[in-house]
């Protein structure tokens, strides 16, 4: 049970995380932070499919680790769900074009780990 | 314009990770002067909605997300992930200092690690992805 509440947070979080980021690079860059700014992206976020998917993908995934936590241990859950680091980046990568340059992979790496230990 | 780019991404990357950790802890903070809320019915909630703590963590937790949201308009999600997971750092001062929660030796490792990979993330170019296709309208 625990491991497909464990896929549940992953695999929705993750693409969920892609989702958005399209979506946000389509709306365009945010210039400037009033209100009218504000507004077109509250707008664009009832609009905007790639949002709305990002956003519900998300939602699952939050509901899904409320459910592992209460059937698993935080030090089982987040060590588990760190992975999503490593997931995102190679996404990053290969769904969203970024350049993942060896920097960008250490750091990733160090995160990774660095998460494992911090919920131990 | 380089240049201001990275100072944009900067500023805002840290008021992503700040509203993120202090959300967690104003919210943590709210929900102890509240007690366990496990229940069917709504009303609990919205008692601990009135909660000024709990209505401070709605805030900044709210920000985080806008702001998150803003940030992954013009950067790298790869960039963004790793930067931002310094609010696990600033969460877990924030509990030590304010919560009185002990930190033991692995978990300061863990810390060190975060950070460390965080600011080698964060020396790097903050947008590298292709531009959109004109999205149709």
């Amino acid at each position: 049970m625990k491991w497909i509440l464990l896929g549940l947070v992953v695999v929705p979080g993750t693409l969920g995380d892609v989702l958005m980021t399209i979506g946000m690079k389509r709306h365009g860059e945010i210039e400037e932070f009033d209100l009218r700014s504000l507004l077109s992206l509250l707008w664009d976020m009832v609009r905007n499919p790639y949002l709305i998917t990002g956003i519900v993908a998300m939602a699952v995934s939050f509901f899904a680790l409320m459910a592992l936590l209460s059937v698993a241990q935080l030090s089982f859950a987040v060590p588990a769900t760190a992975s999503s680091y490593l997931v995102e980046t190679a996404l990053a990568k290969y769904v969203l074009k970024e350049e993942i340059d060896a920097a960008r992979w250490a750091g990733a790496c160090l995160v990774t780990i660095g998460v494992v230990l911090a919920s131990l | 314009m380089d240049r201001f780019l990275r100072h944009k991404t900067l500023v805002v990357s840290l008021v992503v990770i700040a509203s993120n950790a202090f959300g967690n802890y104003t919210l943590t903070r709210g929900m102890r002067d509240v007690g366990s809320v496990v229940s069917i019915s709504p009303l609990p909630y919205i008692h601990a909605m009135l909660d000024p703590w709990v209505i401070a963590g709605i805030v900044l937790l709210a920000t985080w997300m806008v702001t998150r949201l803003a940030l992954l308009s013009w950067a790298d999600l790869s960039y963004v992930i790793m930067v931002t997971s310094t609010a696990y750092v600033l969460s877990a001062l924030l509990a030590k200092v304010f919560l009185n929660e002990r930190i033991s030796a692995i978990r300061w490792v863990g810390i060190v690690l975060i950070s460390a990979g965080a600011f080698i993330v964060a020396r790097t170019f903050p947008s590298t992805a292709p531009e959109p296709e004109e999205p149709e309208e």
